[in-house]
């Protein structure tokens, strides 16, 4: 497979189809291009869980972690979302991408539980942080992730909850890496290794990404 | 929906039994190209192996259903999206 760079797989991810009329409530926006490509490389090529593996997009929304998993490799993608409108968005860029190894279901992240557990090798997010009469949701998020991923999840948080996922980490004996710290009010991104490991003092390595 | 994210699936309806929703059943139109069972020796069956991996990888089921084995509930399945959202009742 063709080595993909940074440059190319940003450039691939802003021809990507975002939402129309996002939804206040469900905190609809797509991920921004730049970050998506930057996060996925970083998981592609320090971290080695994209290529050839199962990967998991928890509120998926349009897609773009999902179209640039599949652009990186991934062996199979699957994006879970709860909004149709969303899907059909997806739908039309998994089209017009051409891609054949990339599904979607409809679906509420937070009613499924454990009833997915380890189903996946990675999984992939940019969830709602709980900002529209939603609190908790981005623990809810990340709770179900760890049930599904069997190695390791990768998800976007804001930095002021950084100490409270902290304290969840090592409630759920859970490895916590902080990956990369976004300024001007953009949210940090964190690694969260399955494997459990009984020091939960996270690696904080800060990259400013802009 | 291919077969490999099906495989994926269950009901997650709160109340069944301990493992129960799954796997669910897929309704089709059309009869599938599969034999019921594994013929022995599959490995080495290349026609065989084929015909597996095409199901699993490469056909799309676009318009059906899935049903719960336990409880009959069927998940509906459009433009290739099965919507396992729970009814209000259910959640």
């Amino acid at each position: 497979m063709k080595k993909l760079k940074l440059k190319e797989l940003e450039s691939c991810l802003q021809q990507v189809d975002t939402f129309e009329s996002p939804k206040l409530l469900l905190e609809q926006y797509a991920t921004r291009p730049h970050i998506a490509a930057c996060m996925l490389y970083t998981i592609h090529n320090t971290f080695d869980d994209i290529e050839n593996k199962t990967i998991a997009d928890l509120g998926c929304g349009c897609g773009m972690l999902s179209i640039g998993s599949a652009m990186l490799g991934a062996g199979f993608c699957v994006g879970l979302d709860i909004d149709a409108d969303a899907l059909e968005i997806f739908n039309s860029n998994i089209e017009d991408f051409e891609l054949t190894n990339v599904n979607m279901v409809q679906c509420d992240i937070c009613s499924l539980s454990d009833s997915m557990s380890d189903t996946f090798d990675t999984v992939i997010m940019n969830p709602p942080f709980g900002t529209k009469h939603n609190k908790g949701i981005d623990i809810i998020f990340l709770k179900t992730a760890l049930q599904m991923a069997k190695t390791a999840v990768y998800s976007l948080h804001k930095t002021s909850t950084r100490q409270h996922i902290q304290k969840k980490a090592a409630e759920w004996e859970v490895k916590m890496e902080v990956l990369a710290e976004l300024r001007f009010d953009l949210p940090a991104s964190y690694k969260f290794h399955k494997k459990k490991s009984v020091s939960i003092k996270p690696d904080i390595t800060d990259k400013i990404l802009r | 929906m291919k077969l490999l994210t099906h495989n994926l699936l269950s009901s997650h309806v709160p109340g069944l039994r301990p493992g129960g929703g799954f796997p669910l059943r897929i309704e089709l139109g059309h009869p599938s190209e599969l034999p019921p069972e594994p013929v022995p020796n599959y490995e080495g069956d290349e026609e065989f192996l084929r015909r597996l991996h095409h199901v699993l990888l490469e056909v799309e089921v676009l318009e059906g259903a899935l049903q719960c084995p336990d409880s009959g509930r069927r998940f509906p399945i459009s433009k290739g999206v099965p919507n396992m959202l729970l009814t209000e009742d259910e959640a």
